[in-house]
């Protein structure tokens, strides 16, 4: 049995421990906001956090998230009580399939960690590893800029992932 | 134009025009008695509570048989049934595509949703509202011209009030509707016209279920396919013990080439899959052409001939000065971030049910029955969101491989999803195109003789026939691919937007089309479009550097319509185009125009591109787009739709292109079929709608494809002073062109 702590709750996990991170959350879990789009790491569609840091969770064994802390999108917000970031994508409507997004938020979330003012070059740079197919792009920068001045204006901690965790 | 008509084409061009359930009687009733066409849609399902029902407690739900790809319609529709309902945004339900519920619409496809699932309920849900106030004015006993509608209520004067649900209740909605409808004024809008948010996106943002891969059915086991390595392998040998001891495997199922694992959890499916890969032995053949070759290895295919225009004018009497050009265009992939799901459940009573993300829910139940050998009345598919598909991927194959296992196992849903290397080989690229161009100037600088000639397969292989599904050609009693059919015009296939809409005195467009299809294709975003446009835009600019005209001005010289030459002036005007060519050094602007299938809506795109000497690498710094698509339902979505195929045609024109070598292909992940990322996303993209209240809908799914990477192509060229006319347009080529 694998411990695995997902946003904030622990539970035992019974997956082999070479089973790729993706499939414990989307499987076991029944979570549904990591996405599987290439099981490469090329497309970015899976991505979590772990211990605060992006990692592809298609790539990325059960067992190396033990003893860690997982945030997938789910642990920003609720579609009743959306966190910041959320807002930001509705508010911006920064979607259209929406398959690559969240994937794209989790991102954001571990760029916004570190700044809340990043330039419109870091914010591309850190959204490079990520594609969208329907070409969204603009909408997503916008969204990610939003979400960034209004946690600085309302000074509110993106949500999930406690900030007293410490950076890896 | 005619909507009637051309909904039409497209349902028989796709593979014959299925009937709805509530249209038979319909049917013969008009045929007995011609009345007038019906608006959108309601020509083939006539009767009102096909689209809009009303229970006795007031819950209004609206049918559609279109399907939401993310393209925001299911919002655009509800806005509309509530605007003519005379009710809140929030209020109506919206149900799509469905077999079991909703009418028959054919393909979600060509743009066309609005056109004919709009305009349907729109008048609907407008004659539905003057039956409920008419009811109200003869219960309430005063004219229908006092009343007024509140919150689902129709009130009089003296505050007598009547319930939507009870003046359903007591009524027959199962009525056929009218040709003419009394519809809101636009300048009385409440819901439509306005930017409303998309009611799909909170749950996509939030990790709710929102896709065909969230769905988690009690008992649900996953399934996973291992598919030949190249086109008409065949499975030589094969040794499942190993495979059938693994833990979790349920069944191994092989039907001659079909091969497929089913197991309780996905990545047992997928180690089980992968063993039963390396477990397979297969004959393969090399029979695709020589990529390097391609343009060649099309035109020496044998091609059907269909001139599409003739026009003799008077030839100018001095011969002016002639151009001739080739364009081509590689295969490219739908390439969704997503690759094909579906869920399929064997009921004991016989019902089989495939939610699916087809675009065509009727269509794909036919085809999945004819593969199955079943009566169509055993199957329903049920449309449920996927990844974006951009036209006819690997959904309504999914679909079949989770039927023919849910088949092989009863009683437990059994989910599909494609890996990420299927869906790169296996989906229906959009086809390779030649197109050769030449023209001749006058002395004015005017087009005085225009020949065009374009080569293509068809642009559509989708269900309908069990054969448009890849396991179906895959059994032991293998379904035979359909003929191919050339899709005819006026919206065309291969030779959409073949036609160029300039006044052009003198001229002719001939498709040449390839039935033989060396490589899997089918319906991409715009089909033809795309391509004719690129080479037909690309091409008046090189007219216009020839004749010395500004390429703004030369199209405006050869366009009559009024509503085409306000977008080509809403494009200029927003982008700054008399201005000039931008100083900075490498850099360039582009313009390009088309009318999507030369009826439906209007765009024109520029851009600014910056070209770095030294790699050939493109920059975008700025790009522009106009839109006219008729009366705007929600003008966001007409932005992210204009948007978003800016960017998509921008990836495909600068770095998309499927590779094969001479038995499979070799675009089987992200690395070895690049797309857009974000470093060469530009710095603005700016969309601007040319309102058109009252108008008919146009759509605008598809409209910017052609004008957005034709723009890119003559901005290119106008940065670097050379012209690019192969597809894609990348570094190497942009470097190679420069000669540095």
């Amino acid at each position: 049995m694998i411990e695995l702590k997902v946003n904030g709750r622990t539970q035992s996990i019974a997956a082999d421990p070479d089973t790729p991170l993706l499939y414990v959350l989307r499987g076991e879990l029944q979570l549904n906001a990591a996405k599987y789009g290439c099981g490469l790491g090329q497309c970015g569609s899976c991505a979590v956090l772990i211990g605060g840091e992006v990692v592809f969770s298609c790539v990325v064994p059960v067992l190396l998230a033990e003893n860690k802390e997982v945030t997938t999108l789910e642990g920003l917000g609720t579609e009743d009580e959306p966190g910041p970031l959320q807002r930001a994508f509705i508010a911006e409507q920064a979607a259209q399939c929406g398959y690559c997004i969240p994937g794209m938020m989790i991102r954001a979330h571990a760029l916004l960690r570190k700044t809340l003012t990043p330039s419109d070059a870091e914010i591309r740079r850190a959204l490079q590893p990520h594609l969208c197919r329907c070409g969204t792009h603009m909408r997503i920068l916008r969204a990610i800029r939003r979400a960034a001045q209004e946690m600085r204006s309302a000074a509110v901690e993106p949500r999930g992932t406690a900030a007293r965790e410490p950076v890896l | 134009m005619s909507a009637g008509l051309s909904r039409r084409s497209v349902l028989q061009g796709a593979g014959g025009l299925v009937v709805s359930f509530a249209l038979a009687p319909a049917a013969l009733a008009q045929k007995a008695a011609p009345q007038p066409a019906l608006p959108g849609s309601l020509e083939d399902a006539p009767f009102l509570d096909s689209w809009i029902r009303i229970d006795p407690k007031g819950a209004v739900t609206v049918f559609t048989g279109k399907a939401e790809l993310g393209q925001g319609i299911a919002t655009a529709l509800q806005q509309i049934a509530a605007e003519e309902l005379g009710l809140s945004f929030a209020t109506p339900t919206v149900v799509t595509a469905d077999t079991g519920r909703t009418p028959n619409e054919g393909y979600t496809a060509g743009s066309h949703s609005m056109q004919d699932s709009g305009t349907a309920i729109r008048n609907a849900a407008a004659q539905m509202r003057e039956i409920l106030l008419a009811e109200a004015a003869r219960q309430i006993g005063i004219p229908a011209g006092q009343l007024r509608l509140e919150a689902g209520q129709v009130v009089a004067p003296d505050g007598n009030r009547r319930s939507y649900g009870a003046l359903a209740a007591g009524l027959s909605l199962h009525v056929q509707a009218q040709p003419e409808s009394k519809l809101t004024d636009p300048a009385a809008f409440r819901v439509m016209g306005q930017p409303l948010p998309r009611i799909d996106i909170p749950a996509k943002v939030t990790g709710g279920e929102a896709y065909v891969q969230d769905l988690r059915l009690p008992g649900m086991l996953h399934g996973r396919i291992v598919r030949p390595p190249s086109y008409g392998a065949r499975l030589a040998a094969l040794d499942i013990d190993a495979v059938e001891a693994l833990p979790g495997v349920v069944k191994v199922v092989r039907d001659g080439n079909f091969l497929a694992v089913v197991a309780e959890q996905e990545f047992q499916a997928i180690r089980a899959m992968r063993l039963l890969a390396a477990a397979a032995q297969w004959q393969e053949d090399a029979t695709l052409p020589d990529q390097v070759r391609l343009p060649e290895a099309l035109l020496a295919l044998p091609a059907k001939d269909f001139p599409i225009l003739e026009r003799y004018g008077a030839t100018p009497s001095t011969p002016g000065r002639t151009l001739e050009a080739r364009y081509t265009r590689p295969y490219l992939l739908h390439g969704s971030i997503g690759p094909s799901c579906a869920v399929a459940q064997q009921e004991a009573d016989g019902l089989l049910t495939v939610w699916t993300h087809t675009q065509g829910v009727y269509p794909d139940r036919k085809a999945i029955a004819e593969m199955l050998g079943r009566p169509i009345e055993q199957l329903r598919c049920i449309h449920v969101q996927g990844s974006g598909c951009y036209g006819h991927n690997g959904a309504d194959d999914a679909a079949a491989d989770a039927a023919l296992l849910a088949a092989a196992l009863p009683g437990r849903p059994v989910r599909v999803q494609w890996m990420r290397e299927q869906e790169h080989a296996w989906e229906p690229y959009g086809p390779a195109m030649v197109a050769e161009a030449r023209a001749t100037l006058d002395e004015a600088g005017r087009i005085a003789d225009w020949n065009y000639g374009v080569w293509s397969n068809t642009h559509s292989m989708r269900p309908g026939p069990a054969g448009s599904l890849l396991a179906a050609r895959h059994l032991a009693k293998p379904f035979p691919v359909p003929a191919p059919r050339p899709l005819p015009q006026p919206e065309g296939g291969g030779d959409r937007n073949a036609i160029p809409l300039y006044t052009l005195p003198s001229a002719r467009v001939v498709h040449h089309f390839l039935p033989d299809m060396p490589l899997r294709i089918s319906a991409l975003r715009s089909l033809g479009a795309q391509m004719n446009v690129f080479a037909i835009e690309s091409f008046m600019d090189e007219l216009a550097l020839a004749a010395g005209a500004d390429p703004v001005e030369f199209r405006l010289k050869h366009l009559d319509d009024p509503r085409a030459r306000d977008v080509i002036a809403a494009a200029a005007e927003a982008f700054g185009w008399s201005q000039g060519k931008p100083t900075a050094p490498g850099h360039g602007r582009g313009f390009a125009f088309a009318r999507y299938k030369n009826l439906a809506a209007y765009c024109a795109v520029a851009v600014e591109v910056a070209v770095e000497r030294e790699t050939g690498q493109v920059r975008v710094p700025r790009i522009v787009a106009a839109v006219d698509t008729g009366q705007v339902v929600n003008p966001d979505g007409v932005r992210n739709q204009i948007e978003g195929a800016v960017l998509q045609s921008m990836s495909w024109t600068l770095y998309e292109s499927v590779g094969f070598d001479r038995s499979r292909i070799t675009s089987v992940d992200w690395s070895t079929y690049p797309i857009l990322r974000f470093d060469a996303v530009p710095d603005s993209v700016e969309v601007r709608i040319v309102d058109r209240p009252g108008a008919p809908f146009l759509g605008c799914g598809e409209t910017g494809q052609g004008p957005a990477g034709a723009a890119l192509a003559n901005g290119i060229a106008d940065a670097t002073g050379r012209r690019l006319r192969d597809l894609p347009l990348t570094a190497a080529k942009v470097k190679a062109a420069i000669g540095v």
